[in-house]
């Protein structure tokens, strides 16, 4: 770090910016500071575009957080009168459903309805049953301890060491051989090693779910603390990327800044177009690939159940497994009732109670022991 | 922080947009920006966007730029060093081995190592650009392995000592961003977020990538493409398919089709998905009459 800064004087206005990013959940390492400040003086600046250009390519503020650092940078350079309100949902991170229908705040059918009927096709084993008895603490904790183990794996690319196994490791065979003037005495293998598989779930916020919200949002925390490479969005009557504030480590604090992301809390529901603007955007749509799928809604759906039964099926296809954890599945026997799960039966894994914290946790510790579906 | 005063006579932002049009790469200002500082800095660059923006274009432009070999590593899941750095050729060590007899021998001599991509950069940092594509399919470990290797630019080889650097060597990482990168990556390089350019700047690129079409059809074609990218497809066209399309269906029309015929019977360049065909069909008439408008 050599340059001279001619005019530290000048040089204040720029420090102090990073201060505010900083003060605004930016992380800025130092050595961004100094480049910045480089950049600067690279760059002439002969106007304010240099500097905004300049803070953009050194201090890297990510993509979905990009409206925050434009208005804290007009905040700073330009004074107040220079800022227009956004609306703060309308991140990177969020995708608003084009507006059709109505986004109807009423459920078909009233929480406490739980349809009974013939017992679905997939049975929980005896063990799982007697996990779902428990409370949501207990539940909750049970996840964080099993969730490493538990969770699927799958083969990764990577190789190590083994006694036995489908590759030869020549490295190690070499370096043992050289003890024996070149013979090659045994045969070093080596084999791919296992890796958690990607973990997708898809919370439903609408208002037909508001009495399972809090709680979906305290499990999806419990799991991406627990697990990596866990992704959560939220849907309703847009869909949001949350995992992000998720992994702060204090839950109190996690849900505030996810409550703060998500802005169709307990509206309408229209479940087959926020999972076609999730396939659509390239990046969502990449983190379902190979993935354990777990959605989390009732699927009172009041779009059309055709584009749910394309989305579904799309998502099937991509995904290792889709699990569909609805509430209204928690009698004994449970036959789906909606059009929209009617619809969606024959593509998803599971259709099976999502009614509790203990049963879902259960479900979720119990798909690493499934196959591919 | 050093500063490199004169990369070839690029001192400035405009100076480097106007070397990569020469090379047939429409920049915009921001990444021109972007690129002029982290070759000023002695930073990589980070170039993240949607599949088809231009991000690995954008890296063979700046090689030819430089005047430079670009030396391409493309990321997948489970890449490692022996992928990336250097390999032993095992088999011949073998063979010299029991060739050598009572001879000493040494088997890690240069004739046994096999250069990587990282390797070949650090050897020649005057005459390359090295390009890490798709870092984000790649997995954790391989990220933080480049952490090392971008913040002193060398490599141990237990066997044979240290290879360091002779200068930084030109190096650019791209990403679709299927996952988020590590914080400390981005801090490390010079970032820059490339979006589909405008439908101005996209006309442009079109007729610069294809010579044999004329405006109209440019334009037309940027428009669909346009619409397209608003749609939930799966597969959004990007500015590669834009240009085939314009060219495909320039062919088409040379060989008598009519005008948004030629679109429509060569759509399959720009659609990959059958289900994204499926889904557009019904309104492609509707979208192409109102293209070439």
């Amino acid at each position: 770090m050599s340059t001279e800064l001619q005019l530290p004087r000048a040089a204040r206005i720029f420090v102090s910016f990073v201060a505010l990013m900083r003060a605004n959940g930016f992380a800025v390492a130092p050595e961004q500071t100094t480049a910045f400040l480089t950049a600067i003086e690279l760059l002439g600046p002969r106007d304010l575009r240099d500097i905004r250009h300049a803070a953009l390519a050194t201090l890297a503020p990510p993509p979905e957080r990009r409206a925050t650092f434009d208005r804290l940078f007009d905040l700073h350079f330009r004074g107040n009168e220079a800022i227009e309100h956004t609306d703060d949902g309308e991140d990177d991170e969020t995708v608003r459903l084009q507006e059709e229908g109505r986004g109807d705040e009423e459920p078909l059918l009233s929480d406490d309805a739980n349809e009974s009927g013939l017992t679905a096709a997939r049975t929980e084993a005896l063990v799982e049953r007697r996990f779902a008895q428990l409370s949501t603490t207990d539940a909750l904790r049970r996840l964080s301890r099993e969730a490493p183990r538990r969770l699927p794996r799958r083969r990764g690319h990577r190789r190590m060491r083994a006694r036995r196994g489908p590759f030869a490791d020549l490295r190690r065979t070499l370096r043992d051989s050289v003890r024996s003037d070149g013979e090659i005495l045994r045969l070093g293998h080596m084999k791919r090693r296992r890796r958690p598989r990607k973990f997708l779930l898809l919370i439903d916020v609408s208002g037909s779910m508001k009495s399972r919200t809090e709680e979906n949002m305290k499990l999806a925390h419990a799991l991406v603390q627990a697990a990596p490479n866990v992704e959560v969005f939220t849907f309703g009557t847009r869909l949001t990327r949350v995992t992000r504030p998720l992994r702060l480590k204090r839950r109190e604090q996690a849900l505030n800044a996810a409550a703060h992301l998500v802005s169709d809390w307990d509206g309408g529901t229209r479940i087959g177009d926020a999972l076609q603007a999730f396939l659509a955007v390239p990046r969502f749509g990449g983190y379902a690939r190979g993935a354990a799928v777990v959605v989390v809604s009732d699927g009172l759906e009041r779009g059309d159940s055709d584009a749910l039964r394309d989305a579904v099926a799309k998502l099937s296809r991509r995904a290792w497994r889709v699990s569909w954890l609805t509430p209204l599945a928690s009698g004994p026997g449970f036959r789906p009732q909606t059009d929209a799960l009617v619809a969606i039966e024959r593509f998803v894994g599971d259709l099976v109670d999502g009614g509790s914290t203990a049963s879902i946790v259960a479900h979720v510790l119990a798909l690493g022991r499934r196959r591919a579906a | 922080m050093a500063v490199r005063s004169n990369i070839v006579g690029i001192d400035s932002p405009e100076a480097l947009e106007k070397a990569l049009r020469a090379a047939y790469y429409l920049a915009d200002e921001g990444l021109a920006t972007s690129a002029y500082l982290g070759l000023a800095l002695g930073k990589p660059l980070l170039l993240e966007g949607a599949p088809g923006v231009g991000k690995t274009e954008a890296a063979k432009a700046i090689a030819a730029v430089l005047g430079r070999r670009l030396i391409r590593l493309q990321c997948y899941e489970g890449i490692d060093a022996s992928a990336a750095l250097y390999e032993w050729n095992y088999p011949r060590q073998m063979l010299a081995i029991r060739q050598a007899g009572d001879e000493s021998i040494d088997i890690y001599g240069e004739t046994f190592l096999i250069e990587r991509p990282m390797l070949a950069a650090l050897r020649a940092p005057d005459s390359t650009v090295l390009l890490i594509d798709e870092i984000d399919r790649a997995d954790q470990e391989f990220e933080a392995f480049l952490l090392e290797f971008l913040s002193d630019f060398q490599i141990s080889i237990p066997e044979r000592g240290t290879v360091r650097a002779a200068e930084r060597p030109v190096v650019v990482l791209t990403s679709n961003r299927t996952r988020d990168l590590h914080e400390a990556l981005r801090r490390r390089c010079v970032y820059h977020w490339i979006g589909y350019p405008s439908e101005e700047r996209e006309a442009r690129i079109v007729m610069l990538r294809a010579s044999s079409v004329a405006e109209a059809t440019a334009r037309a074609v940027v428009a669909a493409v346009g619409k397209l990218r608003r749609e939930p497809l799966s597969k959004a066209p990007g500015i590669a398919e834009a240009v085939d399309w314009a060219e495909a269906a320039t062919l088409l029309n040379k060989g008598g089709a009519r005008w948004p015929d030629a679109f429509k019977r060569s759509i399959g360049v720009a659609l990959k998905d059958e289900e994204d065909l499926h889904f557009i069909s019904p309104r492609l008439d509707a979208m192409l009459a109102e293209a070439t408008a």
